[in-house]
């Protein structure tokens, strides 16, 4: 890297890309070219910067000047006046919402303030494709470390010491689980890392793998090694092309290095990673569904024991973690399980990436301490709720977790302070809701998702969440008694208690933690028939108010069914027995005068 | 088993897709993405084709053709609408943006519109949630669309 005297670092994750951030990658090259700065200046596409709200991004080194909502048509200043005459362009730069000040450095900034990165430590900074600059920020040095001066067992030691947990959403002690595949005897067994990451909302396995794939690569190699795995597979939905094309770079890379292979860094250990795709189902991030899925089957979880430490894939024993769990690993070997389990809380050690995302203002990838407060998250580093409405709930956790309130904000989020709080820590989607959500809806939302990824195998799943889904479907449509709410608790609880994994043991949270949380709503539904937020179209009508109406007809011209009359400049007249409750007038009004009763 | 209609330069190509596979069972999911990849969508015939090279059942691989949503035994419109209903898009409103699509092209979700040009789908988050609700259609992403910008998105593929 050093032969250039300025990098420029263009984010490549999804949502920058979906920004036309290729664009600005060319346009950029053009530019330099053009300037004859070919051997001065080098464009890199990194993996996410985090900061998805603001893309997309572009970062320039060694000042570490960071631009915000780049255009491609921007490419030209910036190399003019940055990288030639060495002013910032200004109008790029992040202006803090609150005191209105202009920010260069990311450090500086509300939303990385609090942050601390370990799983994310590369994103962002690094050209993933090419294993030179991984390993310039200590990339495989950890698995070299491991092979010549540890033993399996010490390896072990130092993982279980570190308090790592499970960050796919069960939380189980990864040492723990390393040590009991590591005991197991057979002539073959497997390393396999999850990377189905299927919780809508949640998208951080998909940045790591995206922005630094060696990492995993790394991590994988030393379970191998700690385990007497010479097998490594990456189980990745086949929905991720881009973080599938960086893996295959990435393995290729490695192999070309001896970083996997036969005799990896001379030491005779032996260790090589295949990939196999998944195909869209979401109980396949439970462990022994996965292993089935790998096998060509129907991804249906079978009863455990027998463990996939014991009898997983091809009936081997099998050590499964996801992608931001092994991320962790590379740095607990370099800093020391001891460095590693000063961060975070008491019973949760390190830090977790959330996905933030819903109606805050700062939407984007995050990596905080374990222990940090929803408080912290949401107003902090999230910059509040947009257009200044008011919080009403964070729903962590994906399909499996539950809504959290204004009372539960000063929470310190843990593993398990979460699932105190009635929620769990899940994969780490972290979705805000504001006034305007109903919370009926929001747990209709979630089973209509449970509904359709039940594998079918067992009856409470399969039928139970059905029901739930009726009966919350019902409630919608203002159809609902007082006793489908008690039905619902029950049902609720029947099928935690006796579904077969943890698919059906956690789709009743969001209901029962609403229902908890948000009993209120749930009566205002079934006794008075009204939807306060507005969202249940069955319970609401759209009205023009006369007063502010000024009659500029921009609703009438946007009605998709023609329901909105009035003469310019009068007020208009919604007919509700026509009227589709798209919402799409109240959308482009301008004078606040069409609301919901 | 029926009787096999495909063209047989098709047949030749699925014959070697699963060769490829070494006609390996356990690698049946891999054959189904290629076939996808290769035909768009997985009909009847193209399953038992894949049955009889694999060696398995045609059940076995009906099964897991429709256990996994990412494939599909319907083709897909000339320009495949997909809504994101991830639970960031959902939030943001992305349901009213699929109730315009539906309505004005007349289809529902998981069904093509009579003239093979659109179809629509729901997928569940493409970790674009900055963009929030965002539509897909081919490679092309539309983030923070609304229900009012519908008719104007499908507007720029009748031409």
């Amino acid at each position: 890297m050093e032969k250039y005297k300025m990098h420029i670092l263009i984010c490549g994750g999804t949502g920058c890309r979906a920004s036309a951030s290729e664009a600005i990658q060319n346009n950029l090259q053009d530019a330099i070219k053009a300037k004859g700065l070919e051997d001065e200046v080098q464009v890199v596409m990194t993996g996410c910067f985090g900061f998805c709200e603001k893309g997309p991004i572009v970062k320039i080194l060694p000042d570490n000047t960071f631009y915000v909502e780049v255009k491609p048509e921007d490419a030209e200043e910036l190399i003019e006046e940055h990288i030639i005459k060495g002013r910032k362009v200004m109008r790029l730069l992040y202006v803090d919402p609150e005191n209105k000040e202009t920010i260069s450095d990311s450090k500086h900034m509300g939303f990385y303030k609090k942050q601390i990165r370990i799983a994310l430590r590369n994103c962002g900074f690094i050209n993933p494709e090419n294993v030179d600059e991984y390993i310039a920020r200590d990339g495989y040095a950890a698995l070299g470390k491991c092979l010549a001066e540890m033993t399996p067992q010490t390896v072990i030691d130092e993982i279980k010491e570190s308090g790592l947990r499970g960050r796919g959403g069960g939380g189980f002690p990864t040492g723990l689980k390393w040590e009991f595949a590591a005991k197991n005897e057979a002539d073959q067994k497997y390393v396999v890392c999850n990377a189905d990451e299927g919780d809508p909302g949640a998208f951080m396995d998909r940045s790591i793998l995206e922005g630094d794939p060696h990492s995993v690569l790394e991590a994988m190699a030393i379970c191998g090694y700690t385990m007497g795995a010479d097998k490594g597979v990456i189980y990745i939905r086949a929905e991720y092309p881009l973080a599938i094309t960086r893996l295959k770079v990435a393995i290729k890379q490695a192999r070309e290095y001896g970083l996997l292979g036969n005799d990896i860094l001379g030491s005779g250990f032996n260790f090589d990673v295949e990939m196999r795709y998944g195909a869209g189902a979401f109980v396949c991030g439970e462990e022994t569904a996965l292993i089935h899925s790998m096998e060509g089957l129907r991804g249906e979880p079978t009863v455990k024991p027998p463990f996939p430490a014991e009898s997983g894939y091809n009936g081997k024993p099998t050590n499964v973690n996801n992608v931001e769990t092994f991320a962790n690993i590379p740095v607990i070997i370099n800093k020391g399980a001891s460095w590693f389990n000063k961060i975070g809380s008491e019973k949760s050690k390190g830090t977790k990436v959330f996905a933030l995302a819903g109606k805050i203002n700062n939407v984007g990838l995050i990596e905080v301490p374990m222990g940090t407060t929803l408080r912290e998250v949401i107003y902090e580093i999230g910059g509040g709720i947009k257009d200044g409405k008011k919080f009403k709930a964070v729903q962590t956790g994906g399909p499996s977790g539950g809504c959290l309130t204004e009372k539960h904000l000063d929470t310190p989020i843990d593993f398990d302070n979460l699932i105190a709080a009635g929620s769990m820590m899940g994969s780490g989607g972290m979705i805000v809701m504001d006034e305007d959500d109903c919370m009926v809806s929001m747990a209709k939302f979630y089973l209509e998702f449970t509904v359709e990824e039940s594998c079918g195998k067992c009856t409470p799943c399969r039928v139970g969440n059905k029901r739930l889904h009726e009966l919350l479907d019902k409630i919608t449509l203002g159809n609902g008694t007082r006793e489908d709410l008690d039905l619902l608790r029950n049902l609720s609880t029947v099928i935690k208690d006796t579904s077969l994994c943890g698919l059906g043991q956690t789709s009743p949270n969001p209901v029962l933690s609403t229902l908890e949380n948000f009993y209120d709503e749930y009566i205002s539904h079934v006794e008075d028939h009204k939807c306060a937020a507005g969202q249940c179209k069955a319970l609401m009508q759209y009205v023009i108010d006369p007063e502010l109406c000024v009659g500029c007809t921009l609703c009438s011209r946007n009605c998709p069914v023609d329901c909105i009359a009035g003469e310019r400049k009068e007020a208009h007249i919604i007919d509700a027995s026509k009227c589709i409750k798209c919402g799409a007038c109240m959308e482009k009004c301008k004078f606040n005068a069409i609301s919901i009763q | 088993m029926a009787k096999i209609k495909l063209a047989k330069s098709k047949v030749d190509k699925l014959v070697e897709i699963c060769k490829s596979f070494d006609n390996e069972g356990s690698e049946l999911i891999n054959v189904l993405h290629k076939a996808q990849e290769t035909f768009g969508y997985l009909p009847a015939e193209v399953q038992e084709i894949i049955a009889r090279e694999l060696n398995v059942s045609v059940a076995h691989v009906y099964g897991v053709v429709t256990f996994y949503s990412f494939f599909s035994m319907v083709p897909k419109g000339e320009f495949p609408i997909s809504i994101c209903m991830g639970t960031a898009c959902y939030v943001r409103g992305a349901e009213k943006v699929l109730e315009e699509f539906k309505r004005q092209l007349s289809v529902p979700v998981g069904e093509t519109t009579e003239d093979g040009k659109f179809s629509i789908s729901c997928l569940r988050c493409v970790g674009a949630c900055g963009l929030a609700p965002v539509v897909t259609i081919g490679e092309r992403v539309y983030g923070r669309v609304s229900a009012g910008d519908v008719a104007d998105i499908i507007k720029e593929y009748q031409k």
